[in-house]
């Protein structure tokens, strides 16, 4: 975000993910969202796919976690989530974004498959502490 | 667990994906679609997202699952109605669905299907029957 002189963030309030319903929910808020702001149909649906797999990764490795929504309204908008746990956390960060790898069977796609679909994607984890992932999509 | 219903025409099971799934509701789905394929005769699987505004590689994955399970007893698998959003995003988000059959719809959906498992000409199986509800 280095150059942007002004930069509001507008959230709703974090939707706790505790359980699959949550999943769905969140991603539905979070195309309202985009939708209320103005990115076209394709857009709405790679920002709710990408929460969706983000928010799953909560659940599966953590157990639960939080998800932050928010409008960026400065020189340049667009739309942020922050996705948190205090779960396991992430040793190897590298090998995490690699396509296909998973230590728990699924396809291995959530975070690789997160970063394709979004503009920029921030990840910071430490093992035994938790995971950070904040994924932006510029309109 | 009625989220979604599970239609039988001929030898072709009709499944209509009308909600968003969570993941209980949705390998209960897969379940409730292998124990049907157990009935007599049921050679094809019609799965329609056309209502579906997000497929996750959660619920790409349990697709293609239901698929190769379907294959393995012997029964064929055609998804229709990709949202062209939905189709963009999987691709994106590296999900290729191989192994399953995709159609526009379900009409196009069926005519493949009735290839695929051999059904002759004149002899497609798209006779409204008592479980047709309408697709």
């Amino acid at each position: 975000m280095k150059g942007f002189k002004q930069m509001e963030a507008k959230s709703i309030p974090s939707i706790e993910i505790a359980s699959t319903e949550e999943i769905v929910a969140v991603r539905q808020k979070v195309r309202k969202l985009a939708s209320d702001m103005g990115f076209g149909a394709v857009d709405q649906t790679r920002i709710a796919t990408a929460v969706s797999e983000l928010a799953r990764n909560i659940y599966q490795y953590a157990g639960k976690g939080e998800v932050t929504i928010s409008s960026l309204e400065g020189d340049r908008r667009g739309i942020q989530i922050v996705c948190e746990d205090s779960g396991p956390g992430i040793a190897d960060i590298e090998l995490a974004m690699t396509d296909g790898y998973s230590t728990v069977k699924s396809l291995g796609l959530g975070l690789p498959g997160a970063r394709r679909l979004m503009d920029e994607f921030e990840i910071e984890s430490e093992p035994g502490k938790g995971t950070r992932v904040t994924i932006t999509k510029w309109l | 667990m009625a989220e979604v219903t599970i239609m039988k025409i001929g030898s072709i099971l009709i499944i209509p994906i009308q909600t968003e799934l969570h993941n209980s509701a949705a390998v209960q789905v897969q379940q409730d679609i292998i124990s049907n394929i157990e009935q007599a005769g049921v050679r094809g699987l019609l799965i329609d997202v056309s209502k579906l505004a997000v497929v996750d590689s959660f619920l790409g994955r349990l697709i293609g699952d239901t698929a190769a399970m379907a294959r393995v007893m012997g029964c064929q698998t055609v998804v229709v109605g990709l949202q062209p959003e939905v189709a963009i995003t999987l691709m994106e988000l590296g999900m290729h669905l191989e192994g399953v059959y995709t159609a526009l719809n379900t009409e196009t959906g069926l005519e493949l299907l009735n290839k695929v498992i051999g059904n002759r000409a004149g002899e497609i199986e798209t006779e409204p029957s008592a479980g047709d509800e309408g697709v």
